[in-house]
């Protein structure tokens, strides 16, 4: 995805051998600061009153952009999962796209307002739907890659999950099925070290998820997640693997979480004070601005010019999401199937039929058409 | 006109599917080399080759969630999950993606998907070989359910399940797949959902019933034609989207309803029915909404006359008519 042109942006050494650009490192690094950006509004509405459940992705992003960048935009397929706020920015959603799912707006792509916030999904960037069970999307992205292998389609298909979800039967069914057919698929697991608040040492008898992978016949590989270029690389090579018609590839990003699971989880509980000080001390954001400082990719103009453009699109995407419209109640039975309820009415209304409608909040203006 | 055997126009239905469009491909247990334990995909991997006929390993969670990843890049699968006794470990799949994915991203994506799965009991199959599980379906908004009766109707109904944009569970009552034999017109005919069959007239009780239970209502009609109860029969066919249309029709018109599956009584597809006659035919009804169902114990026994004692047959709807025909 190295869009930038060579010709006129610099390569520093840090980026020369994986291909990167100054100027991809620079979009790169403002991917991470962006998630972050957006992240912590989603919080700071929560605490206001705004906006009832956050689910956050901090601490997670490095891994996320890192990734994320090997894969080809608007070719190849993601199916993320709720902490994916990095990865669908950096697949193409905006941060309007983002905010209008906090607020369950109208016209929020991802679902219309139908779905918790996190569940996130967009056609046009070949961005799956979320749903809550998790590791179902597994399935759906290694059915994407056989679709792909069908088709001849050259696309590659990947998966993001926690290190939770990697222990359920879905993820088993989807390697060895991937596997057999060395289908083009990655799955990436993001180990935050608890599944809410159940350490890996409760869900793993392995050091690593990536240890089950020589099992499946597949690479495995552990990467530090806080490394945004470490990530790049793994994921680069499994996407050239892929490609190459040599079958998926696990990879697992160490990250670490820094918030609590979700807005509804109090992590004191389980976690001391002196873990969550470490886990900040390995925050990939900072790291990676360091590390571009040190290698010359970024100085104090280009990141306050990239900090103030981030602080902008969230206050322009806080804004657009809170003047977005409800969706209207009388929408609610559209779309259960491609057409209307065929053969067959739609489900009764008792709100239009108990006049409820008066009541209810949509401004009515988004008539079914 | 041509008959086949219903197992036939179910193959034949997918063989001209797949060669009509390439993107339709068949998944599941068994289903390349060997054609299916039923036989139903049988020459399937001869014509279409093993990238289009694939023999899965035996993960029936991975069978419907690939199919629905495929359907979402362009493809439309045909899963095939062996017995209907074993849909189980691909319930989430259904219920939480497939039934949803088009009503949760509003309309972004869809999953045209038609999961084909062999049910029902009276071959010896015991408890996990002979389930009704269309009531655990029926139940969800999002999926449309068709149980055919006659190679006909087996035909047509899957051609457009295949056709169609949206996740269809497509219940094959596997005693019909070779003792059943009927007309199957040639060329490109379909069957439309939500369209309720009425297979023989009549005017005094209706009969509404819908896989071999169909075959079983028209018997006990016919022993009781000779004792002038004239009962209209009526394949459901398309248990969702339902035809309320003519299965209104037709109870208002008789005024009495009975309701026969094969299923476990309690909780059952008929219920359903029962329900919407109750609702809204009530003012017709010359008496109660009847139901013949199977027991209440959790399985088919294997034992061949504990199996009897569990089926619905005609013996007992014929009962059934009589005792609601004497209203």
């Amino acid at each position: 995805m190295a869009v930038s042109d060579r010709a006129t942006g610099g390569v520093s050494h840090i980026g020369q051998d994986l291909g990167l650009t100054d100027d991809d490192l620079r979009e790169m690094y403002r991917l991470v600061a962006l998630a972050r950006g957006v992240d912590e509004r989603m919080w700071v509405l929560n605490r206001a009153g705004r906006i009832p459940f956050v689910i956050s992705g901090q601490g997670h992003e490095g891994a996320q952009v890192g990734v994320t960048w090997a894969l080809e935009r608007g070719k190849d397929w993601i199916a993320p999962f709720y902490r994916s706020i990095a990865t669908c920015l950096t697949f193409g959603m905006s941060a309007r796209d983002m905010m209008t799912a906090q607020y369950a707006t109208a016209g929020d792509p991802s679902s219309g307002g139908r779905q918790m916030p996190g569940h996130y999904g967009h056609p046009d960037h070949n961005l799956l739907s979320v749903s809550s069970p998790v590791a179902t999307q597994i399935l759906h992205a290694v059915g994407i890659a056989l679709a792909a292998k069908i088709r001849r389609t050259g696309q590659v298909a990947a998966t993001f999950m926690g290190e939770g979800s990697s222990n359920q039967g879905d993820v088993h069914e989807g390697l060895n099925f991937a596997a057999v057919h060395k289908l083009p698929f990655i799955l990436v697991v993001e180990n935050n070290g608890y599944a809410i608040s159940v350490p890996t040492s409760a869900q793993l008898a392995t050091e690593n998820v990536a240890d089950r992978a020589p099992a499946y016949g597949i690479p495995g590989i552990v990467v530090d997640g806080a490394d945004v270029l470490a990530c790049y690389a793994a994921a680069r090579e499994a996407v050239e693997r892929a490609r190459r018609g040599e079958g998926p590839t696990l990879i697992e990003a160490k990250v670490g979480r820094l918030t609590a699971h979700s807005s509804d989880d109090q992590q004191t509980k389980y976690r001391s004070e002196e873990e969550l000080a470490a886990l900040r001390a390995a925050d990939p954001l900072p790291r990676f601005r360091e590390q571009l400082r040190a290698a010359g990719v970024l100085d104090d103009a280009a990141e306050a010019d990239i900090s103030a453009r981030i602080k902008a699109e969230v206050d322009d995407a806080t804004t657009y999401a809170e003047g977005e419209r409800e969706p209207d109640p009388r929408t609610a039975t559209r779309w259960v199937f491609a057409e209307d309820w065929p053969g067959e009415r739609p489900p009764r209304d008792w709100a239009e039929e108990t006049g409820q409608y008066d009541r209810l909040a949509g401004d009515g203006s988004e008539a079914a058409d | 006109m041509p008959t086949k055997t219903f197992i036939e126009a179910i193959r034949e239905a997918m063989r001209e599917e797949m060669a009509r469009d390439e993107t339709v491909i068949v998944l599941g247990e068994d289903v390349g080399r060997k054609g299916g334990v039923f036989l139903a995909t049988d020459g399937l991997w001869d014509e279409f080759g093993p990238d289009r006929v694939i023999d899965t390993p035996l993960t029936e969670s991975m069978i419907v969630g690939a199919s629905i990843g495929a359907a979402v890049n362009g493809l439309r699968p045909i899963p095939e999950i062996q017995f209907a006794d074993f849909i189980f470990p691909a319930f989430n799949q259904l219920l939480s993606e497939a039934a949803r994915l088009r009503y949760r991203s509003n309309n972004a994506f869809g999953c045209p998907m038609t999961v084909r799965a062999p049910f029902g009991g009276g071959v010896h199959g015991a408890l996990y070989h002979s389930q009704s599980v269309e009531a655990f379906f029926a139940h969800i908004p999002g999926l449309k359910i068709v149980v055919p009766s006659t190679p006909h109707d087996a035909k047509g109904l899957l051609r457009t399940a295949v056709r169609d944009d949206d996740p269809v569970l497509f219940f094959e009552h596997k005693k019909l797949y070779r003792s059943v034999r009927g007309d199957v017109p040639d060329g490109e005919y379909t069957v439309p959902f939500g369209k309720a069959q009425v297979t023989r007239p009549g005017s005094q009780l209706t009969v509404l019933a819908y896989g071999l239970m169909a075959h079983y209502a028209l018997e006990a009609a016919d022993r009781v034609a000779a004792d002038d109860i004239s009962v209209e029969v009526v394949d459901v066919r398309s248990l969702r989207p339902l035809d309320k249309e003519t299965i209104l029709g037709s109870v208002r018109k008789t005024g009495k309803a009975l309701v026969v599956y094969e299923d476990n009584r309690f909780g059952g597809y008929g219920a359903e029915l029962c329900a919407t006659i109750a609702e809204e035919a009530f003012d017709y009804l010359d008496g109660p909404v009847m139901r013949v169902a199977g027991p209440d114990v959790p399985g088919v026994p294997y034992n061949h006359v504990l199996e009897d004692w569990f089926m619905v047959n005609p013996d007992k709807i014929e009962a059934a008519i009589r005792s609601l025909a004497a209203y």
